[in-house]
């Protein structure tokens, strides 16, 4: 069984509460956060959102995506954007690859580590890509397998792990059948991602038990949507659980494309404040990701969805 | 089935600078980002800021990780077992506590409907109004009217705030069953809002416990700035369980611990509540907690690892934060219903109907509603 562990993590032993001593942020605002922006963002902007992002200390920053500018017309600029951003040692820079020929491309451009997208409904498998879980599997098999050629690390999402905005529930077991599936082919890291954000501890818990005895706790990600107000406490779930590996999105970019108006992704600000709470270390200044949820807030012309921003730069403007 | 970890939740992190880094684990490198001159003139603006006299809400500044070695200690009860409790009562302070700091003033018949309708979800407790002076208070100044004209419905509470005695007499006159009283855990916001000391505050209740004792009227207490104050900063969690006993002692059937500002999070709701329930039983204990920085589902979850099982939630997130101009006040009722529902543990609250409440108060206040749960449910 083929296992690449990608980048080093420092996860230290469990505390004595029971906690990670680290937890890993993976920040996918560029990417999963600008993809949800309606707003088609310049170039430039996102070269240099993610430069500062840089250097806040986040230790993995998703880039971009090498699909069809056809279907994500926000991600045409993928090769510029690659190309064009610092890359600071010690960060890592994975870019989105659906298939083969993006992932070629992803390589061409200097792409060092990819992620490909599951998802335990056969429904938004076919809505969203357009085929079935299996043959979106052997799609993903393809590109695990040339990775592995080129020691290029994959990481594995799962959509839709708490509940689908077609099917409604999704049963846990189909959520580890799913992801030991892209965990056997090689991905190093599994990130199970509640992408209508209805989930609730209890629904996390419940599936994290199923996943968690297939797939190791180290290569566990949680990927939690805040549209039901619900991500921060699921995160709490999970990291109780023993989960160190969160992701989340600067300023909390990106709406919830299946309901209008509802927030998505949960804000890196928010999560970093309640992990600095926990007495978690992230390895990232919070202040430096506030600094760059407000210039991409800025270019955008937009409010952040952060709370933790929302209330310090309002306390700072009194008086 | 597994359960949660054994061991309580590690001891409150300071949420702005968070945890060094442990000594043996080098952090991934961090080339630029905190020494970098810009960063360093951003720290010292913010230096600057903390360093400016009240008004300000300074950082909870504990430079650095604070890892108590009382968290070894595993607690008793929920946390240990992963349990939650079965049954939470929810306290809607919407509108006494919610629409209290709304700015526009909202018409005595809004009010009125606004809690029939909550009458009608299945909430055991509404808070409906404040008999303090309209003075300091002009949102509250129908108290008499409103708690006349609701729709009294059997098996609800409707308590209302008393601040002293005249207070007191007044909402025992308007037909009040119930009332609370406020104090709090930071001498600085105890002086800047209700003018006097924390000692001088909890005379005024006594004198009320007296009177309500022999009306045998229940009275709920309240500490605020349980997790921070926007003049102190850090508030001991000794200080709060200090203020809270004497809230107990002196009659107080239950007593809610406030995280006024919001700042708190799950590591430092865990190390107060640990402090609080040596002294007050966690059957009398409630949190009230403010979504200021997107922290309070989580803290509700800790407190509810840790067998709280009274929870205070405002409609809709009706309440801005005094402080925090702009920024969210209460915790939306409907938010924490659905994080409930989704644990399986029992409310009696009908979410639709709440959702529907939060609908109508929006649409009368012209505003959108603070609640993530409505707002994805495509409502106001």
């Amino acid at each position: 069984e083929y296992s690449f562990t990608g980048q080093v993590r420092f996860q230290g032993e469990p505390q004595a509460s029971g906690l990670p001593e680290y937890i890993k942020i993976v920040e996918v605002g560029p990417r999963d956060g600008l993809q949800n922006e309606k707003v088609i963002v310049p170039t430039d902007i996102k070269i240099e959102l993610i430069n500062q992002l840089s250097k806040t200390g986040l230790p993995a920053i998703e880039v971009t995506s090498f699909v069809s500018s056809k279907w994500v017309p926000q991600m045409a600029d993928h090769k510029e954007v690659m190309r064009g951003i610092e890359r600071h040692p010690g960060v890592q820079y994975p870019v989105l690859t659906p298939n083969l020929q993006g992932f070629h491309s992803a390589i061409a451009a200097g792409a060092t580590e990819v992620s490909v997208f599951g998802a335990a409904s056969e429904s938004f498998s076919k809505m969203n890509i357009n085929c079935s879980i299996e043959e979106s599997i052997e799609r993903f098999e393809e590109v695990t397998k040339s990775a592995r050629n080129m020691n290029i690390p994959v990481r594995g999402y799962v959509s839709c792990a708490l509940g689908c905005p077609y099917e409604g529930n999704i049963v846990p077991d189909k959520v580890a059948e799913v992801s030991k599936r892209l965990y056997s082919m090689g991905c190093y890291e599994i990130s199970l991602g509640d992408t209508i954000g209805v989930g609730t501890p209890g629904s996390m818990k419940k599936m994290l038990e199923a996943v968690m005895k297939e797939i190791p706790l180290s290569a566990l990600a949680v990927h939690c949507h805040d549209t039901y107000g619900q991500a921060l406490a699921n995160i709490l779930t999970a990291v109780q659980m023993g989960v160190a590996v969160v992701d989340s999105s600067v300023a909390g970019l990106g709406g919830c494309p299946y309901a209008k108006g509802a927030t998505g992704n949960v804000a890196t600000e928010d999560v970093i404040y309640m992990l600095n709470g926990l007495g978690i270390n992230t390895g990232v200044n919070l202040c430096a990701v506030m600094e760059a949820g407000n210039f991409i807030c800025t270019a955008l012309n937009k409010k952040t969805n952060s709370k933790v921003a929302q209330a310090s730069f309002s306390t700072a403007t009194i008086n | 089935m597994a359960s949660l970890p054994h061991s309580p939740i590690t001891g409150a992190g300071d949420p702005w600078r968070g945890a060094e880094p442990a000594p043996k684990q080098t952090a991934p490198c961090l080339p630029g980002a905190p020494g970098t001159s810009k960063a360093g003139a951003i720290r010292a603006r913010r230096a600057r800021r903390r360093a400016e006299p009240q008004g300000k809400m300074p950082r909870c500044d504990t430079g650095g990780a604070a890892r108590d070695s009382t968290w070894g200690q595993v607690s008793s009860g929920a946390a240990a077992s992963g349990a939650y409790p079965k049954r939470v009562k929810v306290v809607e302070v919407g509108p006494r506590d919610g629409l209290q700091n709304e700015k526009n003033l909202v018409p005595t018949p809004v009010k009125i409907n606004l809690i029939n309708m909550l009458s009608e979800t299945g909430l055991q407790v509404i808070e409906a109004t404040s008999f303090v002076s309209p003075k300091w208070v002009p949102q509250m100044a129908d108290h008499t009217e409103v708690l006349q004209g609701i729709k009294k419905s059997p098996g609800i509470s409707y308590p209302v705030l008393t601040p002293n005695l005249r207070g007191f007499q007044a909402a025992v006159a308007a037909g009040a069953k119930e009332v609370s009283i406020f104090g709090a855990a930071s001498e600085l916001f105890t002086q800047k809002n209700i003018n006097c000391s924390i000692e001088e505050s909890l005379e005024r209740f006594e004198e009320v416990m007296r009177a309500a004792k022999e009306a045998s009227i229940p009275v709920r207490g309240y500490v605020s700035c349980v997790l921070g104050c926007p003049y102190e900063g850090k508030i001991s969690a000794a200080k709060v369980a200090e203020v809270s006993k004497k809230m107990y002692s002196m009659g107080c059937y239950e007593i809610s611990l406030g995280d006024t500002i919001g700042v708190g999070t799950p590591g430092s709701m865990r190390e107060m509540l640990a402090v609080v329930m040596k002294e007050v039983p966690v059957g009398a204990l409630a949190v009230h907690c403010h979504d200021t920085y997107g922290q309070a589902l989580a803290n509700i979850l800790v407190a509810l690892q840790m067998g709280v099982s009274v929870v205070d939630a405002s409609v809709a997130g009706l309440g801005g934060c005094p402080y925090a101009q702009g920024a969210s006040g209460n915790v939306a009722t409907e938010d924490l219903v659905y994080m409930l529902n989704g644990l399986g543990i029992h409310t009696g609250v009908d979410l639709q109907k709440l959702m529907d409440t939060g609908t109508f108060i929006c649409n009368a206040l012209n505003r959108k509603t603070n609640s993530k749960v409505s707002q994805a449910c495509c409502r106001l």
